[in-house]
């Protein structure tokens, strides 16, 4: 016994950081989805007691499951699929049809989908059937043959609900909420969607058939346990081999919880919104700075994670943008302020650009017109500029109304920034009216 | 892109249940692809630029096994001198260096110069290079017709597409062209004052002065109907000149020569309404050999 404990507590020191950044990479990254989702006790018992009653008794039903992104409805759903599958009647009875909005984009598909997932491709085989309707009847009739008088239930389980609602007459909703109204089949037909307003996108004849029935997930945690639930997902749990490691880890996530700018940090997050996707990504950042030389994580970890979420990728690309093209915004901006953000056209900002070099510049050249347009034009590319409308054989190139889709501060962050910029372009754009 | 394609792929880990990883290569900001009811954002990764040192150490790889890697680096060093200002792209300045280098090389070859004769190796290929700005880099003309200039001797004669600043046209053909010029960049009010002999004094009242912000050459060209064109053509036409079809068929070349542009529907046979579709320096270059003074006639240059 002591031979294998003293074998376990061997793995060396880098060894222990990898195995521990791959648990909680699988942790951040969705690879398994974890126990229940926080808080929501009262909408779990809720949709098990619902789903049981299909299931066990027989009862037909439908709800949705409306919350926004990353709520958390998904996880509520498979959790109390699994709590429900747990009963071994319920597990060798009910079947499970899993449609998603993003795969499903026609009713047509989607029959074909829940024939395919109820293993019925072989009754059906060549049949051609008249209507939706008619189908659907066949494929439920097609469930009850056997030594079963009843039907066995199924669960209809639809994500992104709200893109079924956008298909040719709403069919498959229609006839889904209608089998679960009438008493053949015991049907649930469970809708999850991350819009509030979906009950407006259905039609009438499929409002009426739906039970109105919504569970709502809507992030209902203060600051305080955002903090907590923050240091649940970065700890490591009790059965992680080496334990001297896994509590010295533990130990530090606790003083980082204490520290003032992680809680700044974590504060501005909250803040700009609550779901726990992003508190993912914000720790899946600061977790890849762990190394064998920098093995915990610390404040600054956080704070260089917090930097990278929240940066301005704009700003990046006018880093790299050649002295020219820098010009050329420059131009666009003091038009902008001329005018008041009317829009222009490249032979205003090949004007603008021509004082520029007439009057201020020293160290920029000045370039032949169609080296200018072609500059103009990979601005065009990197979407920087927007033209007004599209693009017309009409108007001359350089005569289409553009928009330039930086505002003065961005562009004055940037200069800052650019490395060996030219005095004379800074100068230029700090002064008011070029 | 469909609107669910790029939402399907982002969940596509959730969607097939294993391990699965999706990667996405931009050119443009993550914030312009989103889906307006939101999505599975993904880990954002910038891609810095290259800096100047760094595309100096890149472009420098390529070089010759002929040449040693200081020449080639210097040579990098004077493209990059030219080029940097204008274009960053790698890709650009690859396939300029590897266009170039043969004409870089010249001296050395003929045994004018010595690889550390820099100097004259810049001369010789610095008034190349910026031809080639002019040229390749614009694509107008062909990499392949770039390499026979540059093996034949002499002065470099090939120009761009853009820099033909005129096309031989018949003699009223020029007329109709500038007559065009001047209907599409005047403001029809200001006809009077230009084309009539005897016209009363016009002035510019306040308004107009305080709203004349741009001039029309920077807003671009006017539709103007026909009877206006001809009306300006025989105006500035000295001799006498009977409107027969052979004029009307001249209007209709330059359309085809995309030299004028039609307006509105092509079915309006009533009365066609057309567009200037030339520069300033080309028009000016037309007006010259006509013996046409096109500014004196320009409201822009009153």
């Amino acid at each position: 016994m002591s031979k294998r404990k003293s074998k376990e507590n061997c793995l060396t020191h880098g060894e222990c950081i990898l195995k521990a950044q791959r648990m909680l990479r699988e942790r951040f990254c969705h690879q398994k989805i974890p126990g229940k989702p926080f808080g929501v006790e009262s909408q779990h018992k809720h949709l098990l007691e619902l789903l049981k009653r299909t299931a066990v008794h027989g009862e037909s039903n439908s709800v949705l499951i409306v919350g926004p992104r990353g709520a958390g409805k998904t996880m509520l759903l498979n959790c109390v699929l699994n709590e429900l599958l747990e009963v071994k009647h319920v597990q060798e009875n009910v079947l499970q049809v899993q449609l998603n909005g993003l795969l499903q984009t026609d009713d047509r598909i989607a029959l074909k989908e829940i024939t395919r997932q109820l293993h019925l491709e072989n009754v059906v085989g060549d049949k051609v059937f008249g209507s939706f309707a008619e189908n659907l009847a066949f494929l439920l009739e097609a469930l009850k043959k056997g030594d079963r008088s009843s039907s066995r239930p199924v669960l209809f389980i639809l994500d992104e609900f709200d893109l079924f609602a956008h298909h040719k007459n709403q069919t498959l909703l229609y006839n889904l909420f209608d089998v679960s109204q009438s008493a053949q089949t015991p049907v649930a037909v469970i809708g999850l969607t991350c819009r509030l307003d979906v009950l407006e996108l259905l039609e009438k004849r499929v409002k009426s058939r739906f039970s109105h029935r919504q569970i709502h997930l809507l992030s209902s945690f203060r600051f305080k346990q955002y903090l907590e639930i923050f240091k649940m997902q970065l700890s490591l749990p009790e059965d992680f081999t080496d334990r001297r490691f896994a509590e010295e880890w533990n130990q530090n996530i606790k003083s980082l919880c204490e520290d003032r700018s992680v809680e700044d940090v974590l504060q501005k997050h909250f803040c700009s919104s609550k779901d726990f996707r992003s508190l993912h990504m914000l720790l899946m950042l600061a977790l890849s700075r762990v190394t064998v030389s920098h093995p915990a994580i610390k404040p600054t970890d956080l704070l260089e994670a917090s930097r990278l979420c929240t940066m301005d990728s704009k700003a990046n690309i006018l880093h790299g943008l050649s002295v020219l093209e820098l010009c050329l915004i420059i131009a666009m901006k003091h038009l902008s302020d001329i005018y008041d953000g009317e829009p222009f056209n490249f032979q205003m900002v090949h004007n603008e650009f021509q004082k520029f070099i007439q009057r201020k510049s020293h160290s920029v050249h000045n370039f032949e017109k169609p080296v200018v347009i072609k500059a103009f034009e990979h601005l065009h590319q990197l979407e920087l500029i927007k033209p007004m409308e599209g693009p017309s054989v009409r108007t001359q190139k350089e005569y289409q109304l553009v928009k330039l889709l930086l505002d003065n501060s961005q562009i004055m962050d940037a200069l800052q920034k650019y490395p060996q910029c030219p005095t004379d372009v800074k100068q230029w754009a700090a002064s008011a009216f070029g | 892109m469909d609107a669910n394609l790029l939402s399907g792929f982002l969940r596509l880990q959730e969607l097939v249940g294993g391990n699965v990883t999706v990667i996405f290569l931009s050119e443009i900001v993550w914030e312009k692809f989103r889906p307006n009811t939101g999505c599975f954002e993904p880990l954002i990764i910038c891609f810095p630029d290259y800096s100047k040192a760094e595309l100096q150490q890149i472009l420098s790889l390529d070089h010759h096994p002929e040449y040693s890697a200081d020449l080639y680096a210097s040579y990098i060093n004077i493209l990059l001198g030219v080029f940097y200002s204008v274009c960053r792209d790698l890709k650009e300045l690859r396939h300029l260096a590897a266009l170039n280098f043969t004409k870089f090389c010249e001296p050395l070859v003929k045994g004018e110069a010595k690889e550390s004769d820099t100097h004259r190796l810049w001369r010789n290929i610095e008034p190349h290079l910026k031809k080639a700005m002019q040229t390749v880099y614009l694509r107008e003309i062909s990499s392949s017709q770039w390499e026979e200039m540059q093996q034949k001797e002499g002065e470099l004669h090939l120009k761009g597409l853009s820099a033909h600043a005129h096309v031989e046209l018949p003699y009223y053909s020029k007329f109709l062209l500038i007559a065009a010029y001047l209907a599409s960049f005047n403001p029809a009010r200001a006809d009077k004052r230009f084309f009539l002999k005897h016209h009363g004094k016009i002035k510019k009242t306040n308004f107009l002065k305080k709203h004349e912000k741009t001039s029309n050459h920077l807003l671009g060209p006017k539709p103007f109907p026909l009877d206006r064109l001809l009306a300006i053509f025989y105006s500035i036409v000295d001799s006498r000149v009977a409107p027969t079809a052979n004029i009307f068929s001249q209007i209709s070349s330059l359309v085809v020569l995309q030299l004028l542009a039609l307006v509105g529907h092509d079915d309006q046979l009533n009365s066609p309404k057309y567009k200037c579709a030339v520069s300033f320096d080309f028009i000016r270059a037309i007006a010259r050999t006509v013996n046409f003074e096109i500014v004196k006639y320009l409201y822009d240059f009153l």
